[in-house]
């Protein structure tokens, strides 16, 4: 375990050593007879920082959600930072996790949206400290104290008391970005951040993201289609087509020669 | 301590169902009153005289946010001073179908206003005249869409008839009233009134929701 | 109209609005109770608050209110007459009164939920402090809807013997014969009434609005709404093929 002062680290964290945090394991999801995941294994390393790339329906944003436990999987088994995610050993057996084991499991994964998905009826600053407080169990001093560093952070000092309404989608996902940090969690999901943001507004959020990902060693899983930030802050690149990883590298290996005809096509389609 | 009696059920049903004959005919009749004096109130409120407008709107909303009951009770105990004498099931049926009316004009009126506008462009571009415009263009696809929102007032008028047993008129729980006074057992009448509101009210609601769907898709 | 007579509809008036006031308290719990466990995630919870919906909207407020007050007894229990009425309203109202729970907490973007599972509430947190507060500004214009029609229902104890404004107004009317003057004078009071209670459910819509950032709509001159709102999503759904 390495001794850290990066400000998204408190709590013991077993995770920073390079160990494996995130596997799946033959995972397969079906919406119908579409079958979105096709026996998908892939593993992250703590503190890396993973983009996955690929064409619109290849399964990148279904991987984000079967580890934010918003999806389940129809087969095979997740696990993260040693833990099963929706499963738990039961007697030797494998069940399916109950509410609470899978709460405890998830209080490890951050995530933010497309759509940013702030609570309307929360000013800023509840919106960051809610769950730091009710969750965690922090008090409100700590949670605030907590909640003002990382809208620092954000550059959002001076919108702590307005209403998500009131601020542009760049503000917003930065907020949405300081709430997910709050909870301190091990590992980042990042879904399509920017897609929902109008052009002028992108740098200041990717911003945020790239000085977050270069100061702090929380782990990343990010859906993008920003391929230089993607090169940016990509310790690997995962390509996925079809369900399932066709190749995956260092961002240099993947942007710059990729081995797979299909990596090229798309590469050159959206580049 | 009372306990059920089914011969005592199967004596009074035919009383019973007599009196849900009359429920029927009430609901109806209502249903019939509403629908056309909705269209009536729907059409004044868009006409351009305020002089219209205004008291229609206003004769509507006090309708409307007073009670049935009483508003019977004002039709069948001022009606004859003023020298109109109808039966109970008469004043019933009217007091049911004013009351509902103003439910139905809102329905008629959210009707009209989902006819996309390029129906009135089309219909002005091709000359018709204003009447021809309604009667051909406008309130047909009107009709179509509030035919569901139509069909949940009629069950809720269904449900207010045994109020009607308050000015007389012989309705299920008028004659549940009148066996539970002679035989002082109002538990089986009550009861089986209650359930065959159940029993006819839901499949029709159910039958609506199949007929909603049916029409949004 | 002589003095005695007032009195006796100001008397009315204050037990018509104390059975709106009680039946309105019971229908509400009622209502989030049962509207929330529609939403249960267990199929059993949602199925059985799914059968008490479909029996007191089934049937009629009034048949209700005579099995309480004339039947029950039967079985040992005698209500007086003011808690029949109030909880043949409750329990009917309460059954409306989860449809609209049940629509307004459906009516809240999924994605809010995923949100608040992403940050670890459990369910109850989620509904309590995320979903809830969106969904109860929804809720005020329907309620006040509904709260009219409680009004208006309160009418139907009178035929319980309950003093209320509509028993009152019998008595009035056997004692003068004057049949127009004394039932046109209530139906105004309930007129005023259902005024009052409107404006006052508008306010507290403007304040549940305001207090998650949002602006209220306008509305008319009795600024009552009726649930044209659904009724105008039917329709334009319905509208659809054409």
């Amino acid at each position: 375990m390495s001794a850290d002062s990066t400000p998204s680290k408190e709590t013991a964290n077993p995770a920073v050593d390079g160990s494996e945090l995130i596997r799946f394991d033959h995972v397969t999801k079906r919406f119908g007879t579409n079958t979105v995941l096709d026996s998908l294994d892939f593993t992250v390393s703590s503190g890396k920082h993973v983009t996955l790339i690929g064409p619109s329906g290849s399964g990148k944003t279904t991987i984000l959600r079967l580890l934010m436990t918003l999806l389940k999987p129809d087969e095979g088994t997740i696990k993260v930072g040693g833990q099963y995610l929706t499963h738990e050993e039961k007697g030797g057996k494998l069940v399916p996790a109950g509410e609470k084991h899978t709460r405890e499991v998830r209080k490890n994964i951050g995530m933010v949206f497309q759509q940013f998905n702030l609570f309307p009826n929360m000013k800023v600053l509840r919106n960051i400290t809610e769950a730091p407080v009710h969750v965690l169990g922090l008090s409100k001093d700590e949670a605030e104290e907590r909640a003002r560093g990382l809208l620092d952070l954000v550059g959002l000092t001076e919108h702590i008391d307005k209403y998500p309404t009131q601020l542009s989608g760049g503000q917003q996902q930065r907020v949405a970005i300081a709430r997910a940090l709050a909870m301190r969690p091990q590992v980042l999901l990042l879904d399509e951040v920017t897609s929902a943001l109008d052009p002028e507004l992108v740098a200041g959020v990717l911003d945020v993201l790239r000085d977050i990902a270069h100061t702090t060693d929380i782990t990343m899983l990010c859906v993008t289609h920003e391929m230089n930030f993607a090169r940016d802050i990509s310790d690997d690149v995962l390509m996925f087509d079809a369900g399932r990883v066709i190749e995956s590298g260092s961002p240099e290996k993947i942007f710059t020669e990729p081995e797979h005809e299909r990596t090229r096509e798309f590469l050159s389609a959206v580049l | 301590m009372n306990t059920w009696s089914w011969d005592y059920v199967g004596e009074i049903m035919p009383q019973l169902l007599e009196g849900l004959w009359i429920t029927v005919q009430a609901t109806i009749l209502g249903s019939l009153v509403a629908f056309a004096l909705g269209l009536v109130w729907a059409l004044a409120l868009r006409s351009p005289v305020r002089w219209l407008t205004w008291p229609v709107s206003a004769v509507v909303e006090f309708i409307r946010n007073t009670p049935l009951l009483v508003q019977l009770f004002f039709l069948f105990f001022v009606l004859p001073s003023w020298g109109v004498t109808f039966g109970p099931l008469t004043t019933g049926v009217i007091g049911l179908g004013l009351h509902y009316s103003t439910y139905t004009a809102e329905v008629y009126r959210a009707g009209i206003d989902a006819v996309p506008a390029g129906q009135w462009e089309a219909a002005t571009a091709l000359s018709l005249p204003r009447r021809r415009t309604w009667t051909a263009v406008i309130l047909p696809q009107a009709f179509r869409r509030v035919v569901p929102a139509l069909g949940n007032y009629v069950i809720a008028m269904f449900k207010d008839t045994p109020m009607l047993s308050a000015i007389t008129v012989g309705d299920m729980l008028f004659q549940a009233n009148s066996i539970g006074a002679t035989t002082f057992d109002y538990m089986e009448p009550i009861t089986m009134v209650g359930i065959l509101f159940i029993v006819i009210s839901y499949p029709t609601s159910l039958l609506l929701r199949a007929l909603e769907r049916r029409l949004v898709r | 109209m002589t003095g005695p007579l007032w009195q006796l509809f100001f008397e009315g008036v204050w037990i018509t609005i104390q059975l709106m006031v009680y039946s309105a308290l019971l229908a509400g719990t009622i209502a989030f109770g049962i509207g929330m466990a529609r939403t249960s995630r267990h199929k059993s919870v949602r199925f059985l608050a799914g059968v008490y919906v479909e029996i007191f909207r089934g049937t009629s407020a009034l048949v209700l209110m005579f099995w309480l007050f004339f039947a029950l007894p039967l079985l040992g229990w005698q209500l007086a007459g003011i808690w029949a009425g109030t909880l043949a309203l409750g329990l009917s109202y309460g059954a409306y009164g989860s449809e609209v729970v049940r629509g307004a907490i459906q009516s809240v973007a999924p994605a809010q939920r995923e949100a608040a599972i992403a940050l670890s509430f459990s369910p109850w947190q989620r509904m309590r402090k995320v979903i809830l507060p969106q969904a109860v500004p929804e809720m005020m214009p329907p309620f006040n809807n509904l709260l009219i029609e409680l009004l208006k229902g309160t009418a139907l104890a009178s035929l319980l013997s309950i003093g209320e404004l509509t028993f009152q107004a019998k008595l009035a009317r056997l004692s003068t014969g004057e049949s127009a003057q004394v039932y046109g004078i209530i139906l105004v009071m309930y007129f005023v009434i259902a005024f009052l209670v409107t404006r006052v459910m508008r306010l507290l819509e403007r304040r549940a609005k305001a207090s998650i950032g949002q602006k209220p709509e306008k509305a008319g001159w009795f600024s009552r709404k009726l649930p044209v709102e659904e009724l105008e999503t039917q329709i334009a759904a319905a509208g659809g093929n054409r």
